[in-house]
């Protein structure tokens, strides 16, 4: 089968490789780039594990072609920490509101809610229940998950965060 | 899960496109979002041996006014509807729609030329389509054309679309300002299809109805238009009798299939319901 060659930016890193088109960009994530944080879960669209953030889009990359991403300004799990390698305020909130059990679903999760937090800083619970709403977690129920998101909100908009009476 | 093979072109114009899904015949799909075509190709329900991906052709995407239509380009996305000012002024329903549609991940790629050129009876915008007296712009090796969405759908999957044609865009007549519009949707989660799902547009004038559209989803192998019960419930004030007669008449129309969904039954019974709040919410929001 003919290979195309493709190039993009990952994390900040010009890569390029030469796929099949029928390569999925998770496939090409996972196995060409060794990029294993974002997840083959479901593989049907459904699950969310393998959210990517694309071009200032979350997107599923189970469900989009590596040659559909040439050009494309791609973040994963493995491009949210800190520069000086410190965990992102979502990644704090994920360890210090227990978002995460199994932490298969993880990935997806936090880079997912790294754009619904760009589009909208201060969310409220409805539109963080409704912003994630693209990603399974079969652990926690979510409660966590969304507090965690409001904890990195809270984080980044420097005000305090105040857990919610139970 | 590992699509079939294929070859992948990404022509930078529409003629181009045109020109390459004409020479490479039926084994040709055009690619415009595909968060239903890669699903498709994964399950291997479609293997296509050539993709023709509308992405990079440029004007295919954007909202714009002309005259009293809106303009939605076929490659705009779901999540582009849920940003435009002008779609969320004049055509509130869309965004409604949109916001029930799959899931955030999904919107940002799924696109409204996909939902309602691939024929799929469980999209959404179709049957909204058909409900705003829309039309769709095609362009094909013949050149342009515009089809009426009412006349678009022939079956499931099966449209007006002729080969090597491609819709380019959809044109909406912007409803009244103060009219009333719903759109109820029935589903089992998040990311589902319709069991049964109703759209409503309609204007109000002195408690009564004025003029009165509704559309079907999910509830037969192409979306429908309720003629009959739009006819009933027009100069009505939407008292209880008129409500059931026009869901009567609606559910007369219904030919859903069985499946995981739900029994036949079982969907034409939820089918009236939307029916049924859908026209209820529609006049509640009508100025």
């Amino acid at each position: 089968m003919a290979k195309t060659h493709v190039k993009m930016k990952v994390n900040g890193a010009e890569v390029e490789g030469l796929v099949e088109p029928r390569t999925l960009l998770i496939h090409f994530l996972r196995e060409n780039l060794n990029l294993t944080g974002a997840h083959i879960g479901c593989e049907t669209s459904h699950c969310g594990a393998c959210t990517v953030d694309i071009d200032g889009m979350s997107v599923k990359s189970c469900t989009m072609f590596a040659v559909q991403a040439e050009g494309a300004d791609i973040t994963t799990i493995e491009g949210v920490a800190n520069a000086d390698g410190t965990l992102s305020a979502l990644q704090e909130g994920f360890r210090q509101m227990h978002g995460l059990q199994c932490g298969f679903c993880t990935p997806g999760m936090i880079l997912r809610a790294h754009r619904l937090l760009q589009e909208n800083p201060n969310p409220s619970e409805a539109e963080i229940r409704l912003g994630i709403s693209g990603n399974l977690c079969r652990c926690t129920g979510y409660q966590n998950i969304v507090k965690a998101i409001q904890y990195a909100a809270a984080k980044i908009n420097g005000t305090e965060f105040t857990e919610a009476a139970q | 899960m590992i699509p079939g093979a294929f070859d992948y072109h990404k022509p930078k114009t529409l003629a181009a496109a045109v020109k390459l899904l004409t020479q490479l015949g039926d084994e040709a799909h055009p690619l415009a979002g595909g968060q239903s075509l890669i699903p498709m190709m994964k399950l291997r329900f479609a293997s296509p041996e050539h993709l023709v991906d509308v992405g990079g052709i440029e004007g295919l995407r954007g909202v714009t006014r002309e005259k009293d239509r809106l303009v939605i380009g076929a490659m705009t996305t779901q999540h582009d509807l849920l940003a435009s000012g002008d779609v969320a002024g004049a055509l509130p329903l869309l965004q409604e729609a949109a916001l029930v549609i799959a899931d955030p991940q999904v919107r940002y790629r799924g696109t409204i030329g996909g939902n309602v050129a691939n024929g799929d009876p469980g999209n959404d915008m179709p049957a909204l389509m058909l409900t705003l007296g829309a039309g769709y712009r095609l362009q094909g090796p013949g050149g342009k054309r515009e089809v009426e969405a009412a006349k678009f759908y022939k079956g499931a999957y099966d449209t007006a679309l002729k080969a090597g044609e491609i819709l380019t865009a959809v044109s909406i007549p912007v409803p009244p300002i103060g009219h009333g519009h719903a759109y109820e949707k029935l589903k089992r989660k998040v990311g589902d299809y319709a069991t049964a799902a109703a759209a409503v547009v309609l204007t109000m004038k002195a408690g009564k109805v004025a003029s009165c559209s509704i559309g079907l989803t999910n509830l037969a192998d192409t979306p429908l238009l309720a003629t009959k019960a739009a006819k009933i419930i027009t100069g009505s004030s939407l008292d209880e009798a008129t409500l059931k007669k026009a869901v009567d008449a609606a559910r007369a129309i219904m030919s859903p299939a069985a499946d995981g969904r739900g029994t036949v039954d079982y969907r034409v019974h939820v089918g009236g319901i939307m029916v049924a709040r859908a026209l209820k919410r529609a006049a509640s929001v009508a100025g």
